[in-house]
């Protein structure tokens, strides 16, 4: 198991080494405020809205529930505020941080995600002036809720196919934060549609940007998720269910 | 404990690994990159809403940068604490 985590993360850097070939200015952090045309920071708003409300239902019946999981949901907002806390430099000479939202989503599933990433990406703006007010319901969609989607897919994936785990772990947190960026690169190319190659242009524009930024400290974030998890199994916190 | 070392050493290297390479970038914060991209795609677009409070310098975002980081490593470490005196074994791992 160790030998293959190695592989793949030392694989995970061998790919990240060859992209450095092509030093790019990187982009790769929520969208600041003001920088949404205000018809897109409205569509955003609306689209997420929506999720924030199954989310804090979920979140009600899981309290309700088992009061237990509150703990549990504690740890897990708390590792997204650390992540997110967390600007890590990459192999294109800049820094992005991860999102640190794949632990919650394999213990609680994508649902309540939305209110953890909602509550974190809400105290970055007002208190950071990283991200913005109008921008969040975009960055909350590209974060907390597609990301999130995206991450519990490979590891429902993961568990039907019998990987161990903490790979269903690992491939989960790195998929939902990849997943994130390459959301934020194509909200960004739909309201700035590149004025020769239109939309698609203008996103894969972006993503070129993103992705090699983004590829190394997701890495970095599949490790660090499946470090916490493994403390929780030794510690017998998870449900049956989850484990 | 021995693969959470590795796992460690990992993300360690993972972070001290880009400093060793030659790529011409200066670590900036990608924000101020961006808005440099937006510039070139749309040169004619304003952002039209400001940050309510902006830090007021680089030492006080990072004062509240590392407020948020160990504000949740508390949390995660008291859980993680807790939860291990209350198995009531006491032996290493």
């Amino acid at each position: 198991m160790e030998s293959l985590l190695k592989k793949l993360s030392l694989s995970g850097l061998g790919m990240g080494m060859l992209l450095l070939i092509v030093p790019q200015e990187a982009f790769a952090m929520h969208i600041m405020e003001g920088f949404l045309p205000p018809m897109w920071a409205l569509a955003w708003w609306i689209l997420f809205l929506p999720c924030l409300y199954v989310g804090l239902v979920r979140l009600r019946q899981i309290v309700a529930h088992d009061s237990n999981q509150k703990v549990l949901l504690a740890l897990c907002g708390a590792f997204i505020f650390v992540l997110s806390a967390l600007k890590i430099p990459s192999v294109t000479g800049s820094c992005s941080h991860p999102t640190g939202v794949g632990l919650a989503v394999i213990l609680f599933g994508p649902g309540v995600v939305a209110v953890l990433g909602a509550i974190v990406l809400l105290f970055q703006a007002l208190l950071l002036a990283h991200g913005g007010l109008t921008t969040l319901g975009a960055n909350g969609m590209s974060m907390a809720v597609i990301g999130p989607l995206a991450g519990y897919l490979v590891w429902k994936l993961a568990c039907k196919a019998g990987f161990r785990r903490d790979v269903g772990v690992f491939l989960c947190a790195m998929v939902a934060d990849l997943t994130t960026y390459f959301v934020t690169s194509i909200q960004l190319g739909v309201a700035f549609p590149d004025p020769h190659f239109g939309i698609t242009g203008s996103s894969l524009k972006f993503m070129g940007i993103f992705c090699l930024t983004q590829i190394p400290i997701a890495i970095a974030e599949g490790l660090l998720t499946v470090m916490i998890y493994d403390q929780l199994i030794k510690r017998q916190m998870l449900p049956a269910r989850s484990q | 404990m021995k693969k959470t070392l590795i796992l460690l050493a990992l993300v360690v290297g993972l972070m001290v690994v880009p400093f060793f390479i030659p790529h011409g970038g200066e670590y900036g914060g990608s924000d101020d990159q961006a808005e440099g991209q937006i510039q070139v795609i749309a040169p004619d677009y304003k952002p039209w809403f400001q940050p309510l409070y902006e830090p007021a310098s680089s030492e006080i975002e990072s004062l509240l940068f590392t407020l948020q980081g160990s504000l949740g490593t508390a949390v995660i470490f008291y859980i993680l604490g807790f939860y291990r005196g209350r198995r009531g074994d006491h032996a290493g791992d």
